[in-house]
């Protein structure tokens, strides 16, 4: 609570350094100012106020649920929105997937492998993943796909309603550009906790019971490694954010990251600060569900009431 | 790819607490890290390339990267242009050797900047402790939870497009990072003897934290750098192709990929595909010596 708190101060803080706003802008593409009008339009989006008083105006508004209006579209900013809130959703949920299900297994199999030519691989593999920006390894797959096959992804957000295959393979290509990235650390994370776990003296009773290999690894090591896996797994979700900002973007998905630069660009504080709130917000909630996790995967993890 | 010999243990005399014992030369240390990591020494011979690059784009360039020639628009990679030139006639292949003199100058600012800034306040936050330490790391806490690039991108957005406020807009994200990381270390060496000694001579406070506990994170400070300094590039890059980065004239690597550039993929894809690989090139080589430093600087971190 208090983190969120201060984080919106530094949200607020960050966003007022700037130089000029929406009003100057506007004017200035415009062409002609005139010192009476805008005054008035600063005055009707309440931008002449002192600092401190734009800022309880706006905590005061996120607290009472109302996401305030658009500088730019003159609409209220959880319109806007909403109906981008799926598309992000979706498309971070599936780089997840993809990068659990591509960054546990090689860690895993590094682990066991250690210092083979498999784990070499593997490792200048997820090395690449975190070297590659995944906007630029976006453009490839695009390039690669009209290339060798011929065929041009959409380009134009297609609706699971319309068409789901499509709508499917459009998430999937930009999902794997960010998921491959976070593969990267998860894969770095497994590998070393399931390093430390193999050398422990209960794995080689198993491997001495005659246990087969699979078993060992997975039944044994494994759950004992995942803690910290978890860990990378939530700090992930939330930087994951940050990759989607680039790759919706260049993928052309109407998503609140690609929203998020454009207010940006055009100074729309009320959507700037929500939105960045929002992730804040996100990061502090993936952050617990992960403590809470501790408790659910750990026995040894217990919450004093 | 060869494979690294079995994997190398903590190496003493690298780096040594306390006393100096006789330190082998220079060459000798640098000839036993490449031989116990080879890929290290790899992302370091790439990491020279680019210093290389960027000390002598003048020489290297075989047109002037910013001028535009209405001849020579899309041309592939030829011997004229090395790696072609783009939708507005300019060599790609002296753009990028300039652009590294872009991305390793910003990379190499903002990763300083972010990890001096950060180290003293590690430093004053582990070695004052107490209610300052506490204060200090709930504001690095708030800083880290949002995405590093994010944080960048409103901070670059506030500061406006030039080059230094793109090298400030970078490292503050990099602040928390540096400042968690000396703290744990001054945590350690505080409470070591020899920092009791000191107190017990009495010597001033701030003198034992710059003279006696600061030169002992030396190590996880180098660390640090060498691995923010690959996240550091990428975030330059990543900024320039939003447009919201090092603005024009100076070639950048991120805004030769930026929108209008890709809108020519399709028919001129060396304009897309040269400058990424510079970038992952960049990267991959200062993430490579940035594992192999701590592998070798701070064997406790290995693998992490």
């Amino acid at each position: 609570m208090l983190t969120l708190f201060g984080m919106s101060l530094v949200i607020f803080a960050l966003l007022r350094l700037a130089p000029g706003n929406i009003v100057d802008i506007l004017f200035d593409s415009a062409g002609y100012v005139s010192e009476a009008d805008k005054a008035l339009i600063e005055k009707d989006l309440g931008i002449d106020k002192p600092l401190w008083a734009q800022y309880v105006d706006w905590l005061r508004a996120v607290v009472t649920g109302d996401l305030g209006k658009s500088y730019r579209y003159d609409q209220p900013a959880w319109q806007l929105i909403k109906p981008m809130i799926p598309v992000t959703v979706e498309l971070a949920f599936l780089s997840m997937v993809i990068a659990v299900l591509l960054g546990v297994p090689t860690g895993v199999i590094s682990a066991v492998r250690q210092d083979t030519g498999l784990d070499y691989v593997l490792r200048v593999f997820s090395i690449a993943g975190l070297s590659m920006p995944s906007f630029w390894l976006g453009m490839v797959i695009i390039l690669s796909l009209v290339g060798w096959l011929g065929w041009i992804p959409p380009m134009i957000y297609v609706s699971p309603l319309q068409n789901f295959k499509l709508h499917l393979v459009q998430f999937l290509l930009p999902a794997l550009a960010v998921g491959y990235r976070s593969s990267a650390l998860i894969m770095r994370i497994t590998r070393s906790a399931m390093l430390e776990v193999l050398r422990e003296d209960y794995v080689r009773t198993a491997w001495a019971k005659g246990q087969s290999g699979r078993a060992v690894v997975w039944r044994h090591a494994f759950k004992n490694a995942v803690l910290p896996v978890v860990t990378v797994i939530g700090i992930e979700f939330a930087f994951l954010i940050g990759g989607l900002v680039v790759t919706e973007t260049v993928f052309n998905l109407p998503g609140v990251a690609r929203f998020l630069v454009e207010a940006i660009l055009w100074r729309d504080y009320p959507i700037v600060q929500n939105l960045v709130m929002f992730i804040a917000i996100i990061v502090v909630l993936s952050n617990l569900t992960v403590d809470m996790l501790y408790g659910v995967l750990d026995p040894r993890v217990r919450y004093g009431a | 790819m060869a494979p690294e010999p079995a994997v190398a243990r903590a190496e003493p005399g690298l780096v040594v607490a306390g006393g100096r014992p006789a330190r082998p030369g220079t060459w000798t240390t640098l000839l036993r890290f490449a031989r116990k990591k080879p890929l290290g020494a790899a992302g370091g011979v790439v990491m020279l390339v680019m210093v290389f690059a960027a000390l002598f784009a003048n020489a290297l360039q075989t047109h002037d990267p910013i001028a535009t020639d209405s001849t020579s628009v899309l041309a592939r990679p030829s011997e004229e242009h090395l790696l072609g030139a783009d939708h507005l006639g300019r060599d790609i292949y002296s753009r990028i050797v300039h652009g590294a003199r872009v991305s390793l100058i910003v990379g190499v600012a903002s990763t300083l900047l972010g990890s001096v800034l950060g180290g003293l306040i590690g430093l004053l936050s582990g070695y004052v402790g107490g209610r300052t330490d506490l204060v200090t790391q709930r504001v690095m806490d708030i800083l880290q939870g949002l995405p590093l690039l994010v944080l960048a991108l409103v901070m670059s957005a506030a500061l406006g497009p030039a080059l230094h406020n793109v090298v400030i807009a970078i490292s503050i994200p990099i602040v928390p990072r540096a400042a968690r990381v000396i703290r744990a270390s001054v945590l350690s060496i505080r409470e070591m003897q020899y920092v009791e000694a000191a107190r017990a001579l009495g010597i001033q406070h701030l003198r034992i934290a710059f003279r006696h506990v600061l030169p002992n994170t030396m190590g996880p400070f180098i660390v640090l750098g060498t691995a923010q300094l690959g996240s550091a590039i990428l975030v330059e890059a990543a900024l320039s192709f939003l447009g919201l980065g090092v603005p024009e004239p100076y070639p950048s690597w991120g805004r030769m990929l930026s929108v209008s550039a890709a809108e020519y993929a399709q028919k001129a894809p060396w304009l897309v595909l040269f400058p990424g690989i510079a970038i992952s090139l960049a990267v991959f080589g200062s993430n490579l010596l940035g594992d192999a430093l701590r592998d070798t600087l701070d064997p406790r971190l290995r693998g992490a």
